[in-house]
């Protein structure tokens, strides 16, 4: 009947977990702010520039004022589930990050702290797992509002997640192939040492970043937010803050995805010449954190300027790039990587 | 009691109560969520055994796909508890009989079975990605061939059916 528990590890990984989420709300506060200057610069305007300079308190207006507004929830809604709806949607967005190495590991007092929460070896699985879960958000807030237009747009975005999962999840297959781990610290290390995988695997990328964009709901996929056909989407009768919930997951979830692919395809917290710098120890993690931070705000961008630049598919256009196209491409590209490795194996090198 | 024990008991806890949740609530929206639970609670437990592989595939296959399909198709039915028609007596019984029936042969089952996992403490290597990969495709290579076969056969099968 006795406990040995290491407190210390238990700190950490506690400590770990807070600065990892605290950070992940920041960021995608601060998207909200990024993404309207990125839209003013784009349309040729201001933007922000109210509240404090440049108009950098804009995110805590806006989260106070959605905090203090009327919450209203229509008297034929399932309570439990509307409340559980954007509950969800939030989780699953913060769920992703515990998988995702932020850094090398860093020495505090003779200790050796991974900047990572947890190295599983199915690492990458782990996210394909958490991202067909998110899909339980948007459906469950959708049918619990009962509204048609809400149901028929969790029914898009629902379908819409599925459909993507595949070609997302064949693209990582040949992915896997190269990198012989699903962990994504072995992935990350391997990039270090060799090429980053972009190099290797443009058609996986390029099919990985379309999903990406699928997955998180953001134009030219935003179809379940149509508000021309559909009033406003899965979250129509939402008010206060289950809204700014549902709108804010969608955030974080683009911080995961841009730190996924920066992650995954463009090396991670390794820079090129990191090893030969002849720096080590905590001065080069926290480089190598820079390097991944500068990355993720480079797609962070890039799924804003899209957001700006792209019109929206139509519903069947969707549903037929996801089908027809990206699935038979990226099985296309798993075959060729597969008889690539399988040919290396054998000694033919070209 | 180790630290192993009290998740073990958590988790059997949730999944027992999510198990009974799915039969005895009357929506049915609910009962797929206390399905979902259940199946969570499930995974908790292949990632006790360090089944990790397992305890992912159940998470996407069953929680990330099965039931959003239950999930979907209960979403568009219309779900008035009024104008469903009252199940007739006999049926119970015949339910009630035909599960206790399956118990038994369950419980016959699985009373001399040897779960090595169990006994082992829970650190077998098996159920890492490499280490079943391997057997899989050396030791089980045909029934998984069979297998994905059969799969293939259930795709083109729905495809047939829906273009009909």
């Amino acid at each position: 009947m006795e406990f040995t528990i290491d407190w210390y590890f238990l700190i950490e990984k506690l400590l770990l977990i807070s600065a990892v989420l605290g950070i992940s709300l920041v960021v995608a506060m601060y998207s909200t702010w990024g993404e309207r200057k990125v839209a003013a610069w784009i349309q040729d305007r201001r933007g922000p520039n109210r509240a404090g300079p440049f108009g950098l308190l804009q995110p805590l207006a806006d989260g106070g004022k959605l905090f203090f507004k009327e919450e209203i929830i229509p008297a034929e809604a399932n309570r439990f589930l509307f409340i559980l709806g954007p509950s969800l949607a939030m989780f699953t967005a913060c769920l992703t990050s515990a998988v995702i190495p932020w850094g090398d590991s860093l020495t505090i007092g003779g200790r050796e702290v991974s900047l990572q929460i947890a190295d599983i070896n199915i690492g990458v699985l782990w996210i394909m797992a958490v991202v067909g879960m998110g899909v339980y958000g948007i459906m469950i807030g959708g049918w619990a509002s009962n509204n048609k237009f809400s149901l028929l747009a969790a029914c898009r975005g629902a379908s819409q997640v599925i459909s993507y999962e595949l070609p997302m999840g064949l693209a990582l297959i040949a992915l896997f192939m190269l990198s012989g781990s699903l962990s994504l610290k072995d992935i990350v290390e391997q990039q270090r040492d060799g090429l980053w995988f972009v190099v290797l695997q443009p058609i996986g990328f390029l099919i990985f970043l379309i999903c990406a964009f699928a997955e998180c709901n953001r134009t030219p996929f935003d179809l379940p937010e149509a508000e021309n056909e559909l009033n406003g989407g899965y979250h129509l009768e939402y008010s206060s803050m289950k809204l700014g919930f549902y709108l804010f997951a969608e955030y974080i979830n683009m911080f995961i995805s841009s730190v996924l692919m920066a992650t995954l395809y463009f090396g991670g917290y390794a820079f090129p010449y990191m090893d030969s710098l002849g720096i080590d120890g905590n001065l080069l993690t926290v480089l190598g954190i820079g390097a991944l931070f500068i990355k993720t705000l480079f797609f962070i961008f890039l799924f804003m300027w899209v957001r700006w630049t792209i019109p929206r598919f139509r519903y069947d256009q969707l549903m037929k790039l996801g089908w027809k196209v990206l699935i038979p491409l990226a099985l296309l590209n798993m075959l060729i990587t597969g008889a690539v490795v399988l040919f290396r194996q054998n000694g033919f090198n070209f | 009691m180790g630290i192993d024990m009290i998740i073990f008991t958590v988790l059997s806890a949730i999944a027992i109560a999510a198990a009974l949740g799915v039969i005895l609530s009357k929506n049915p929206v609910n009962s797929v969520l206390c399905m979902i639970t259940c199946f969570v609670a499930i995974a908790g437990h292949y990632i006790m055994l360090n089944a990790q592989f397992l305890f992912v595939v159940h998470l996407i296959v069953y929680t990330g796909a099965i039931m959003v399909l239950f999930l979907f198709v209960l979403m568009m039915m219309n779900l008035n508890a009024d104008i469903e028609p009252q199940k007739r007596n006999w049926l119970k019984y015949a339910g009630a009989i035909s599960g206790g029936a399956l118990l038994l042969v369950l419980v016959a089952a699985l009373r001399d079975a040897s779960l090595p996992a169990i006994q082992g403490g829970g650190n077998t290597e098996i159920g890492l990605v490499e280490n079943l990969g391997k057997t899989l495709f050396t030791s089980y290579v045909v029934p998984f061939e069979l297998s994905s076969v059969l799969f293939l056969s259930a795709m083109v099968g729905a495809v047939v059916i829906g273009k009909k």
